[in-house]
């Protein structure tokens, strides 16, 4: 077996006879010489991945004013910052969008304005103390003004991720972009064959401590990211560098239409061939890396799967799905992943970037379980009215006016002879008929395209596609769409008023 | 090429396409219309041959004519060619070449989907 070690590697990129590829030549070079001659002739294969970073941010320490002040809340350009740690750290994250723009300028790109030189208005209110007696703070800043600007992200370059398309029949805004309806387009993102985790699965190289390309500067792995899944291939890192050693060519705030800002982050590691191991591990292709296509019509945590793909499926463009063809994308972008893998294989050529030995491995055993829920929110079949009136198509409209003035609701559901939900009658409607003077049937006039709500379904979803559409009644319905009761803004909002 | 028409109140109402066609005999293709109550854009595919004809026609009608020629620009310092414009397009306007994000500006209808979808804010449309 081929092996050498990690110091022998450093020894030649000091000397410059270190032999780089990037890991989107490595699988050709594997299959031509074989894992074994592959480590003879490689010494370091370079990744690199540039997407939407979410669980990304930075502390900041702005030094000490005088007279002191200990800050409670801060915002930087209007956005706000955590100060629940010492005086004067602050942690901005990437997410958090700002009091006066919203979400078109949010913390991200308060970090990019850093970096680009821009400067920064701080507004800080202080907790009033023997020591710390200011309670009022305005300042501006420039990066170069705080003692440190530590990027330090939770959660970053996910090994692989989901796929996202869309069933319902609405466009949908997600942090996964535009989401057309009815499997409008299939949205994607990673590098693939360049995503530093996939060409490291099993963390042979990859731990705490290893030196990584973070937006242009030097910066370190810490451990495994929040939501890190190595058992099932969703491995993440947690990051850490030197903000002010940054280039905005590798560090770009965005805002995901009405989702939010987020930050997209050029990250590359640089991994030794040291065994034959790592050579087959880094000889991985675009086939071989699979994700779910997962359903965003459907607001719940366990969004359906609808198939399995590969990165080399994604990047051509187009999927089959359900026997339709679906046009794919990405949101990250290949091009500045390339251009990553490409300036570390450079950099560490020209000896400017050595590897380091990992103080201890990733850990190999993640959790990503659901969160516990330990207040129970209730289901729409728990306060929905289940005595209601519901109507066939075929009345007369002045008989569907009786039963509206003698019953409770606005609102008639249009039923099926078997119970099944077809349309929906509002008083409105009826008004509308009676003012137009000819007597009709109600399925001249019904709306067909009817939303409603699931009896098992929690409220929030109710709530918000009453919100979403403006009305203010959903007929109920269960699995077979057979309506079972409806559900109306004022059951909300008694429910609201009874929490009180 | 594609024209962009904007319609008036007063003549919202009569078949202004049907009759340049009938006038012209143009083969034009209705990309996107929407029409409220103050006023109506509406943009037509004109073989490029009957561009001068349909234009003039629709001009005598009392339309507001403007050729699209350029109707989306890109912020080449804003773009980081993630492709979130690509599939979202109705058209087919972006695609990528080698990775990076190619536009066909010629294919735009202005419906500005692009310019919502992307993240970095790089996209713009061309209003006249």
């Amino acid at each position: 077996m081929q092996e050498k070690s990690l110091a022998e590697i450093n020894e030649r990129i000091r000397d410059g006879s270190v032999r780089v590829v990037t890991a989107e030549q490595m699988p050709d070079i594997v299959d031509e010489l074989g894992p074994a001659g592959a480590v003879r002739e490689v010494d370091v294969v370079t990744t690199g991945t540039f997407g939407a970073m979410c669980s990304s941010g930075v502390f900041l320490n702005l030094g000490h004013s005088d007279p002191p002040i200990k800050i409670a809340r801060a915002f930087l350009n209007k956005v706000e910052a955590y100060g629940g740690v010492a005086a004067v750290d602050l942690f901005l994250g990437a997410t958090q969008p700002s009091i006066d723009r919203g979400i078109e300028y949010g913390g991200a790109h308060v970090i990019e304005d850093l970096v680009a030189g821009k400067q920064i208005d701080v507004e800080a209110e202080g907790a009033s103390t023997d020591c710390y007696p200011q309670t009022e703070l305005e300042t501006s800043l420039r990066l170069e003004d705080f003692n440190q600007a530590m990027m330090v992200n939770p959660r970053n370059a996910y090994q692989r991720y989901n796929a996202a398309t869309n069933t319902s029949d609405r466009t949908l805004h997600t942090y996964m972009g535009t989401l057309l309806p009815r499997l409008g387009n299939i949205h994607y993102s990673g590098a693939g064959v360049l995503s530093p985790l996939s060409n490291d699965p099993n963390f042979d190289y990859v731990g705490m401590g290893t030196r990584i390309f973070l937006a242009g500067a030097q910066g370190f792995v810490i451990g495994s990211g929040t939501q890190h899944n190595p058992q099932n291939n969703f491995s993440t890192l947690m990051v850490t560098g030197d903000l002010k050693k940054m280039s905005n060519r590798y560090l770009r705030a965005a805002t995901f239409h009405k989702y939010g800002p987020s930050l997209y982050l050029g990250i590359g590691i640089p991994i030794p061939v040291l065994n034959e191991k790592i050579a087959r591990n880094t000889a991985v292709r675009d086939r071989d890396i699979t994700v779910p296509v997962v359903d965003y019509g459907i607001p719940r945590r366990d969004r359906p799967s609808l198939k399995m793909v590969s990165y080399e499926d994604l990047k051509s463009g187009m999927i089959d799905l359900n026997g339709k063809e679906v046009t794919t994308s990405s949101l990250s972008s290949f091009h500045m992943a390339r251009e990553i893998a490409l300036e570390l294989k450079v950099q560490v050529e020209q000896g400017e970037f050595l590897l380091s030995q990992a103080v201890e491995p990733l850990s190999r055993v993640g959790s990503s379980r659901p969160m516990k829920q330990t207040k129970e929110s209730p289901n729409v079949g728990d306060v929905m009215s289940r005595d209601i009136v519901s109507v066939r198509e075929d009345i007369q409209v002045d008989e569907a006016a009786k039963l509206i003035v003698s019953g409770s609701f606005d609102h008639l559901p249009v039923v099926s002879k078997d119970g099944r939900l077809m349309g929906i009658i509002t008083a409105w409607d009826i008004s509308k008929a009676v003012a137009g003077g000819k007597p009709t049937k109600i399925a001249n006039i019904m709306t067909r395209r009817v939303y409603s709500a699931l009896v098992d379904e929690p409220i929030e979803l109710a709530a918000r596609t009453l919100d979403t559409h403006s009305i203010s009644a959903l007929p109920v319905v269960d699995k077979d769409n057979k309506v079972i009761g409806m559900i109306t803004s004022n059951h909300l909002s008694r429910l609201l008023a009874r929490r009180r | 090429m594609k024209l962009m028409l904007h319609v008036f109140p007063g003549i919202v109402r009569y078949p202004l396409i049907a009759s340049v066609i009938l006038e012209t005999s143009a083969l034009v293709n209705i990309e996107r219309a929407s029409i409220d109550a103050v006023s109506g854009e509406i943009v037509l595919e004109v073989p490029a041959e009957k561009c001068n004809e349909v234009k003039e026609a629709f001009e005598r009608r009392g339309v507001r004519v403007v050729p699209l020629e350029i109707p989306v620009v890109r912020d080449e310092n804003e773009c980081v060619h993630c492709g979130a414009c690509v599939s979202i397009c109705p058209t087919g306007t972006f695609r990528f070449e080698d990775w990076l994000v190619v536009a066909d500006s010629g294919k735009c209808i202005q419906c500005g989907a692009c310019v919502m979808g992307c993240p970095q804010r790089a996209l713009k449309l061309v209003l006249k």
